[in-house]
């Protein structure tokens, strides 16, 4: 449901990324891992259509999202790196912008709402406005904003950053509620949420793709932090010297 | 079209979230009623109409406008929301259309507000409610065109004191173009052609013909035109940070 073909992001003389290619099905949950800088914020931002690719090309349910944008974000949903929000609105008002914006209306749109609040626990600060809300809560605003339509594809930069361990638990169980009939790619530093909720792993370092495979087969290879340090690393010495 | 309505309803109501929306307003009514009564001699004229008030719009809005558009785009960039904005299926068009629609529906609010000194100039004598009424309409007009640059100027930057002064600067160039000094300084190593066209590209010529009380096609093109070219620009503006 997401084919990215050869898609490559130039800053200036600067290749963030660097023709990167791969497809994600149905009923799959990619972990898209990286060290800071590696090109992941960039990828995702291209294949949602905030930033135009340099050269190839990103479908989003055979859509392109440079040439059919409209077509394509009605697919998805996203969660920006940071969650932004419109933080002076209260979580019940933002969603319910969302879910204006998505053609949600009447009892589809109430019974959306409902649910989607009750998915994330929102149910106590719905009525405060964003910009009083805990990091974890605003999070999970942005979780709501990017479920709220039950897409297909469904885009995560981080969305478990600045949980605590009880909310991260939470959100991984979501995911993983949610994976069985959608396309979901997260993005992480973590390794071991990895391991939790994704069923297959890219590990991307100055913008090319350098493992592919399933968790199971990059924790094989020994001690998965060392194997991540190990791969990252390699790519960095091998592009200096 | 559903879109820019859904996104102009969500903007306008997030100005009056914040105080900034009341203090706005405040500063806006006292500044103005201060410069009327007090300024423009409006009394000591001993005349009932609303000239002396709406001849300072040009003036005024020069800071209060951008004070409004300032924060359009710049904001949205600023917190991340643009991200945000940009991938939700709503256009660019719409999204331009949007936020601007709620900044000028704001002005229009504002300007409503001014009721008072139509009632004062009733209550004190008999004055041509036809000219007061076209006035406020050329008032709209107007900053709905000073939106629009702002609203472009805004889109450039995520500063939000640049987009200010961008918007202030180019909008006392848009003013400054109509007055004697400027025309008759022009004029001296000019053409009369390039100074006419000179005249006929400011704020200050379109708001007065429309002041006395006439509103022709030739003014409500001018409006129109530089508010539908500015919109255009945010949006090439917008669509090329996207490839940047």
């Amino acid at each position: 449901m997401i084919e990215i073909h050869n898609l490559t992001k130039e800053f200036g003389p600067l290749r963030v990324v660097d023709s990167i290619t791969f497809t994600v099905k149905k009923g799959e949950v990619l972990g898209f891992l990286g060290p800071n800088g590696a090109g992941k914020s960039t990828t995702m931002k291209m294949v949602t259509g905030f930033l135009s690719p340099t050269a190839g090309t990103a479908r989003i349910c055979g859509h392109d999202v440079e040439r059919e944008p409209m077509a394509a974000k009605r697919k998805l949903g996203y969660l920006p790196e940071g969650a932004p929000a419109y933080t002076d609105m209260t979580p019940a008002g933002y969603l319910d912008f969302i879910a204006d914006v998505r053609g949600l209306a009447g009892d589809a749109k109430a019974a959306r709402l409902a649910a989607v609040v009750k998915q994330v626990h929102l149910e106590q600060v719905l009525h405060q406005p964003i910009e009083t809300l805990s990091k974890g809560f605003k999070r999970r605003v942005g979780l709501a904003q990017a479920i709220l339509h039950d897409p297909e594809v469904l885009i995560l930069d981080e969305p478990t950053d600045g949980l605590d361990p009880n909310q991260k638990f939470e959100v991984r169980e979501l995911i993983k509620s949610m994976a069985r009939d959608k396309a979901i790619v997260l993005s992480t530093h973590i390794l071991e949420e990895v391991e939790a909720v994704c069923t297959r792993a890219i590990i991307i370092a100055k913008g090319r793709v350098l493992f592919d495979g399933t968790p199971e087969s990059l924790a094989a290879g020994g001690q998965i932090d060392r194997v991540f340090r190990e791969i990252t690393q390699g790519a960095a010495g091998a592009a200096m010297s | 079209m559903k879109n820019t309505w859904i996104l102009a309803k969500r903007e306008l109501s997030g100005y009056f979230a914040t105080p900034v929306a009341y203090v706005f307003l405040f500063f806006y009514l006292a500044l103005m009623g201060f410069m009327t009564f007090y300024v423009t001699g409006y009394y000591e004229r001993g005349v009932a109409d609303l000239q002396p008030f709406f001849a300072l719009h040009p003036w005024l809005y020069l800071f209060l406008i951008p004070a409004i558009s300032m924060r359009l785009w710049a904001e949205e960039r600023k917190s991340g929301t643009i991200e945000l904005l940009m991938t939700l299926p709503i256009s660019l068009g719409q999204a331009v259309a949007g936020k601007f629609l709620a900044a000028w529906l704001f002005s229009g609010i504002a300007l409503l507000l001014t009721f008072p000194m139509w009632m004062t100039v009733n209550f004190l004598g008999n004055p041509d409610n036809g000219v007061i009424l076209a006035a406020y309409v050329g008032s709209f007009l107007l900053a709905g065109a000073y939106l629009a640059l702002g609203s472009f100027l805004s889109a450039v930057t995520k500063n939000q004191v640049i987009a200010f002064v961008l918007t202030f600067v180019l909008g006392l160039l848009l003013v400054l173009s109509g007055t004697p000094l400027v025309l008759e300084f022009a004029r001296q190593f000019l053409p009369d052609v390039i100074v006419d066209s000179l005249r006929s590209f400011s704020f200050l010529t379109h708001m007065n013909a429309i002041g006395s009380g006439v509103i022709e096609a030739r003014n409500l093109a001018f409006f129109g035109s530089l508010i539908a070219a500015c919109l255009a620009a945010c949006v090439v503006t917008l669509d090329l940070k996207k490839a940047a």
